[in-house]
């Protein structure tokens, strides 16, 4: 065991893999020598050499489509969109071509790559490095989205994605690359190094894709969040004393409706937080599958907390970002009669 | 800031919209159209930096004259017996498409698209790679496929989406895939097959392979943002590729000046980006072959990408979706100063001594029978329409290595309306 925070896991998955897999190579803007803009990729160009970790041109187009064609030969390439803002220009490549390609080809080729990107506001990145775009990829048929929210979930995840035989979309949320998130963004970070999550087991594991993780045990309502918003709701939980109980999706697709439906009927309650604009987020769907799946326990309507369906503002950040006061406030109100 | 006042003295901006030279019923002059001597195109060494080669994106190579002779130092020399091989397959090219554009029109399958005109630029190409290269096509380049030997009736089974389709009719017809003879499936969008040559051919080299690869794409597409991210990549990896341009004139019912044909060459993108780039007559089969040869050596000693612009013309529709005659002079194709590739090949072929205006026609009707016989084994395994062909639970298939619960629900829901649609 070793204690790291979240980038430092990442990094640390990564190494494993190159380790143990002469097929996995990584690639991106500013990944090679200087070892990415946030660090995840620091040290393995001068572990591994250049052909194994390297740096691209600017283009998310030619380097999710170089990976695809990579796939092809027999690679497994794990290639970095620098933030998740950028990845649209590559959307055709990922959503066209990786996603496609063993449905298309009757399984004669298939694309095992990771595209790795960090997302999510509250860093004061503007509209061009906050956003959530996670929605418009779970759209996508044969794509995987996941996203970690612990140091030790986000190595263990990252492995069972490179190892995946289909192409992963794997966001960081890069909120909580230092240290987990209460949603006061004028409190100062506690680091990782503070929480059990950042023990991290050296070498290769894996936490298997398709699971959710129940974060707080409760009964009083069922709360789905994932990435850097299952910290903001536990700790809003944790200050309205509703004994509600917290869900990390961790994979978006495939769902473990299993364990959503298993919580629900237990609850009776459901709120859905995630950062992501609010109109066809992923939200939406969630809420949609408790309806079908859940209707006859629910006592009391479905509550979606989200981002505001606006770009995300530079200096209005904290106005736009989901916090305790619009996640206190929907938690009230869907266990308002239970206080009462 | 100009004011109104000065504004009004300013002569007013226009804007240029492309317009190709003949519209229907034109009487076509290609006369303004450069095309040099055949055999007067120099042979760079195949090591030449690409700086020291930019005159030949703007030349045109060509090896077959005006007296079916094959002349200068292009001529790629090839025996009798390799000349033969490559006239017979695009003569079964041409008869398969013929066919099976007919068997469209009668109803057996929704699409098809013939290479018309273009034989020589995925045959002779295909050719002059080992069998073992990695092949990116476009939508045009079922020569490979028969040069590789690809069974007809397997390429009729796809066309039809019939239980025997190895793609399980998902795929709209000509959209192959073969792991086998190295042939990536085709997608339906444009150009995206290029980054992910490079990539292939990024891998090849990284792993220290011998393997090399070939993209195709149409001169249209060249527009695309994935044809200038491949050529970045190929230019900043030093690539093991070949990327084929093929100039057929049209894309659909835009000419190539809506791709930047007005003013330049495409085999000039290259120069830009500093990768070795030849313009060749695609309609001649031996430059297309020796063109390729000459990139592949390159390719295959670590001399990096070759961009080629084959020079050919799209004689048929684009396809049996398109009518040609609504937006193009029907004299084009007739009037096209580099004639056909089939042709000019069986001329010099006769010219050689070595085949015949007889030898041709039994020729074109043995690649007509087996057409015919390929068509009529593959009709037995069923014809789009007529018939649920794939098994059900194919649909769900292969979106995932393991179906997860959410298409085992809807694989169901499929099942179900089924039963309602189409009772046993």
């Amino acid at each position: 065991m070793a204690v790291m925070n979240m980038i430092e896991a990442i990094n640390n998955g990564l190494e494993t893999m190159l380790q143990r897999d002469e097929n996995v190579v990584i690639m991106g803007e500013d990944v090679g020598y200087f070892g990415g803009v946030f660090r995840a990729t620091a040290g393995l160009q001068e572990k591994f050499g250049k052909t194994r970790c390297f740096d691209t041109p600017i283009s998310e187009c030619g380097i999710i489509g170089a990976a695809v064609g990579m796939c092809a030969y027999g690679l497994r390439p794990v290639p970095e969109i620098q933030f998740a803002d950028y990845i649209y220009p590559g959307m055709d490549q990922l959503i066209s071509e990786a996603a496609r390609l063993r449905y298309r080809s009757a399984g004669e080729f298939t694309a095992p790559l990771t595209v790795r990107s960090p997302f999510g506001g509250g860093i004061f990145g503007g509209q061009t490095h906050s956003q959530s775009p996670e929605a418009m990829f779970t759209h996508v048929s044969g794509l995987k989205t996941v996203i970690p929210s612990t140091p030790y979930d986000a190595k263990g995840l990252l492995i069972a994605s490179i190892e995946d035989n289909d192409p992963v979309l794997f966001l960081e949320p890069k909120r909580i690359y230092n240290g987990p998130f209460t949603g006061y963004y004028d409190n100062p970070v506690s680091p990782w190094s503070k929480f059990a999550e950042s023990e991290v087991p050296e070498g290769h594991y894996t936490v298997p894709l398709g699971k959710a993780k129940i974060v707080r045990e409760g009964d009083a309502v069922t709360v789905l969040a994932y990435g850097t918003m299952v910290h903001v709701s536990k700790a809003v939980v944790e200050e309205h004393g509703i004994n509600a109980e917290v869900i990390d999706l961790r994979t978006l697709v495939p769902l473990d409706i299993e364990t959503i439906e298993q919580s629900v009927k237990k609850t009776g309650r459901c709120l859905i937080v995630h950062e992501a604009t609010r109109t066809s987020g992923f939200g939406a769907e969630l809420s949609a599958l408790v309806q079908e799946h859940c209707f006859y326990h629910l006592e009391a309507p479905i509550e979606r907390v989200t981002g505001f369906d606006t770009p995300y503002p530079h200096s209005l950040e904290w106005a736009y970002f989901p916090g305790p006061v619009r996640i206190g406030e929907a938690l009230e109100k869907i266990v308002g009669d239970l206080k009462s | 800031m100009a004011d109104e006042t000065t504004k009004s003295n300013l002569p007013p901006l226009t804007l240029h919209v492309p317009e190709p030279k003949f519209r229907p019923g034109d009487k076509v002059d290609y006369s303004d159209l450069e095309i040099p001597e055949a055999g007067a195109q120099a042979r760079p060494d195949i090591a030449t930096a690409p700086k020291d080669m930019r005159d030949m994106a703007y030349d045109m190579i060509r090896v077959l004259d005006d007296d079916h002779k094959a002349v200068g130092p292009w001529d790629p020399k090839l025996d009798d017996e390799t000349l033969l091989k490559m006239l017979r397959t695009m003569a079964q090219v041409r008869a398969f498409d013929d066919r099976l554009h007919r068997q469209q029109r009668q109803g057996k399958t929704s699409f098809y698209m013939k290479c018309t005109g273009e034989e020589a630029t995925s045959v002779a190409a295909t050719m002059a790679l080992h069998a073992d290269d990695m092949c990116f096509p476009s939508y045009r380049q079922q020569g490979i496929l028969f040069v590789r030997g690809y069974p007809m009736v397997e390429m009729v089974n796809q066309i039809f989406s019939n239980k025997a389709d190895k793609l399980k009719g998902r795929q709209l017809p000509i959209m192959y895939s073969s792991r086998e003879l190295n042939f990536f499936t085709v997608s339906g969008n444009l150009t995206t097959q290029y980054p992910q040559a490079v990539g292939w051919a990024m891998a090849s080299a990284s792993k220290g392979d011998s393997r090399i690869a070939a993209a195709w794409c149409g001169e249209g597409s060249t527009a695309e943002g994935d044809f200038h991210a491949a050529m970045t990549f190929a230019a900043v990896y030093n690539a093991p590729v070949i990327m084929n341009v093929v100039n057929n004139q049209w894309a659909i019912s835009s000419f190539s000046g809506f791709a930047g044909a007005e003013r330049t060459t495409f085999a000039a993108r290259g120069v830009g980006y500093g990768i070795a780039a030849l313009r060749v007559d695609g309609n001649d089969p031996l430059a297309v072959y020796a063109a390729t040869r000459w990139a592949a050596e390159r390719a295959r000693t670590n001399q990096g990408p070759t961009l080629i612009e084959h020079f050919t013309y799209r004689a048929d529709a684009h396809s049996t979706s398109d009518d040609p005659t609504a937006y193009r002079s029907a004299q084009e194709r007739e009037e096209w100063p580099l004639g056909d590739p089939i042709m000019r090949l069986k001329r010099h072929l006769i010219h050689r001594g070595v085949w015949s205006v007889e030898q041709q026609e039994q020729l074109d009707a043995e690649c007509l029978q087996a057409v015919k016989d390929a068509v009529t084994e593959a009709a037995k395994n069923g014809i789009l329409g007529h018939g649920l062909h794939q098994p059900f639970e194919t649909m769900f298939q292969d979106v995932f290595e393991e179906m997860p619960w959410h298409l085992k629900e809807q694989a169901a829901q499929a099942n179900k309306e089924r039963e309602i649609k189409w009772p046993s």
